[in-house]
């Protein structure tokens, strides 16, 4: 009886999840079909077989500055928001001090803000200290926003590290400092790459922000609405396929890296 | 005598306080410990033998009174500046770390050479019987050999004191006095000072030189596992020790040798020099080792009480019998099967129970 429940309800449950990924992956595997279409327009039934939106990006020099710009930022963004997260996550794990729920919830706060009044905020604030409209004023916004990113992975980790451990290597003649390089980081050094890869993913994938802030210089995202807003062209669904491609690879290879924290990578 | 005895010690606690908000976790603890001594802090959890074995070892700092080691006052000291290597209860072993790298750790924040520090750590993997073990990780190993890791990293800077906090606690039974051995002749061998903090009474007697006995933060009693386990100080020890029966009454009159004690279950005679500083009218407590308990089916002995039998336990070659006082006094018999076998020892049978007054010890510190 209950066997033959179970069965329904897997079933039931199954389809679920099927409809869940139908829905989510649907638009983008459209847009990956008609960026290989001869056609112009998205329309069924499809044209041949073309890789011309593809040829017609890849001649464009202003894709090609988009995306340095977007990879230039991502990388930069990686390094401070992984450094930042990780120093707010070791803080978390190490010290008990008055007012650290405070701590916690304003380093979290960031992603909780929505996106346009960050944007506006970023803005008007790198503005008014002569920062705005450049690449650095989107390092500097997305370092604000992929932190709390990086350290929620980096925390996670260092929830599961027996405090002893620290403990011993000072035990063992290692200082503070010592100790967070040859015991911590080696402990953290999965996370740590995790957090590298989805922080370069949301600074990459980031739109609304770098849009208010990047002036000249466009990140990817803010190439893409420019297109949108001249003319329909399947060129967009070339670039977007592009970016979907290098954006789940940064969070596969996270996702792999987080999966299996028990084995650190080992020195052989 | 106390100034040899300051001299040969390694580890001298004076006066020593911590307190974790307003609460004592260790009250005033005045101890010394010798060279080459193996010494065990017994107690319940939560007793104050952790925090006193983490102040020795630098991890916590008293909130009063002086730590020395090797006669420097080592208060304020931090830990990665002693050498007073610990084996944590959780092993604590570096997951990152194959076998050798986690025993080179020590050596490699003191910044010896590479060449050294492996040949170092080789030698003492090889002591430790886990050399051909030295490039696995370490969760390919088994909990003893876990442990021989942790002893290996601990001691591989040869160090004059290591201290052990419980690390024998997840051992199987078998493992564990097999490991008690090995920490045994491994002290013997170095001829360096334990500091074994521990809550079994079997492992704590079967190895230290001297025990350590801690309840809520004090010493109860310092003393050879024979001293304590003959001569317990206070009723605490006493019960704490678990086999021992206790009697409390008052003193009132002296024949010859032996004073009378007037208890609930009757008047005792007991050898009157085991009673010092106590007059007439004065309360004594005395306890009277399961063992030297004698029984018989009924009848009044002197020194004797009825008993009703609440039940049997064997342990091995012999039988512990529980029976119950008219007061309600709970006592312990340990004898041969061959003993209880002419009685009737169903519970709620009626037994009487004696001792000879010279098998009594009169608890000093109650």
């Amino acid at each position: 009886m209950t066997g033959n429940r179970n069965i329904v309800i897997n079933g039931l449950l199954k389809l679920h999840i099927l409809a869940c990924l139908v829905f989510i992956f649907a638009p983008i595997i459209g847009s990956f079909v008609f960026s290989l279409n001869s056609d112009r327009f998205p329309s069924l039934p499809l044209g041949h077989f073309s890789l011309q939106w593809y040829r017609l990006i890849l001649e464009d020099p202003f894709v090609w500055a988009g995306f340095f710009n977007t990879v230039f930022v991502g990388a930069i963004v990686a390094v401070i928001a992984t450094t930042l997260g990780f120093g707010g996550a070791y803080t978390d794990f190490r010290y008990n001090f008055i007012g650290k729920n405070a701590y916690l919830a304003l380093a979290l706060l960031p992603p909780t803000i929505p996106v346009v009044i960050m944007g506006l905020a970023m803005l008007a604030f790198l503005s008014r200290i002569s920062l705005s409209g450049g690449t650095f004023s989107v390092i500097i916004a997305h370092g604000v926003m992929c932190s709390p990113f990086a350290m929620a992975i980096i925390r996670l980790r260092l929830s599961q590290m027996d405090p002893d451990l620290e403990a011993a290597s000072w035990n063992l003649g290692g200082n503070e400092w010592a100790t967070l390089r040859h015991v911590i980081m080696p402990f953290t050094k999965p996370a740590i790459f995790a957090a590298l890869f989805i922080t370069m993913a949301v600074s990459f994938d980031e739109f609304a922000v770098a849009w208010f802030v990047s002036g000249l210089h466009e990140t990817l995202p803010v190439k893409i609405l420019g297109f949108l807003q001249g003319q329909v062209s399947p060129r967009i669904n070339a670039i977007g396929s592009l970016a979907f491609l290098s954006s789940i690879t940064l969070i596969v290879f996270a996702q792999m890296l987080m999966r299996n924290p028990s084995t650190g990578p080992v020195e052989k | 005598m106390n100034d040899q005895m300051t001299t040969n010690s390694i580890v001298k606690l004076d006066s020593v306080v911590k307190k974790f908000g307003d609460i004592f976790a260790v009250e005033r603890v005045d101890f010394e410990i010798g060279r080459g001594e193996f010494l065990a802090i017994m107690g319940s959890s939560g007793c104050g033998k952790t925090t006193t074995l983490r102040m020795l070892a630098g991890l916590e700092d008293p909130t009063d009174g002086d730590i020395y080691l090797d006669g420097e006052r080592v208060n304020g000291k931090a830990t990665w500046d002693r050498d007073t290597p610990m084996v944590w209860q959780s092993l604590a072993l570096f997951p990152f770390l194959t076998v050798q790298e986690n025993v080179e750790f020590g050596l490699k924040m003191r910044g010896v050479s590479k060449v050294e520090r492996i040949e170092r750590a080789r030698r003492w993997l090889e002591k430790m019987q886990i050399l051909e073990f030295a490039n696995r990780n370490i969760s390919q190993l088994s909990g003893g050999q876990k442990q021989r890791v942790a002893l290996a990293r601990a001691l591989v800077t040869e160090p004059k004191i290591l201290l052990l906090d419980e690390p024998l606690s997840a051992l199987d039974a078998h493992l564990k006095v097999r490991m008690q051995s090995v920490l045994s002749s491994l002290q013997k061998d170095l001829g360096i000072t334990f500091v074994y903090v521990t809550h079994s009474m079997s492992e704590a007697f079967s190895m230290a030189d001297r025990v350590v006995i801690m309840s809520r933060g004090k010493i109860e009693q310092i003393g050879t596992p024979q001293e304590i386990y003959r001569e317990p100080r206070n009723r605490f020890v006493a019960e704490f020790l678990g086999s021992a029966n206790i009697f409390t009454g008052a003193l009132s009159r002296k024949t010859g040798v032996y004073w009378t004690i007037e208890a609930p279950d009757g008047s005792f005679e007991i050898n009157a020099g085991k009673v010092t500083n106590k007059n007439e009218g004065d309360s004594v407590t005395f306890i009277v080792s399961a063992e030297n308990m004698n029984v018989r089916p009924t009848g009044s002995q002197p020194n004797g009480i009825t008993v009703t039998v609440v039940g049997e336990e064997f342990v091995g070659a012999t039988a512990i019998l529980f029976v119950e006082t008219e007061s309600g006094a709970e006592l312990k018999i340990q004898k041969s099967h061959d003993e209880f076998s002419s009685l009737d020892t169903r519970p709620g049978s009626k037994l009487a129970v004696h001792w000879d007054p010279d098998h009594c010890h009169v608890l000093p510190g109650e």
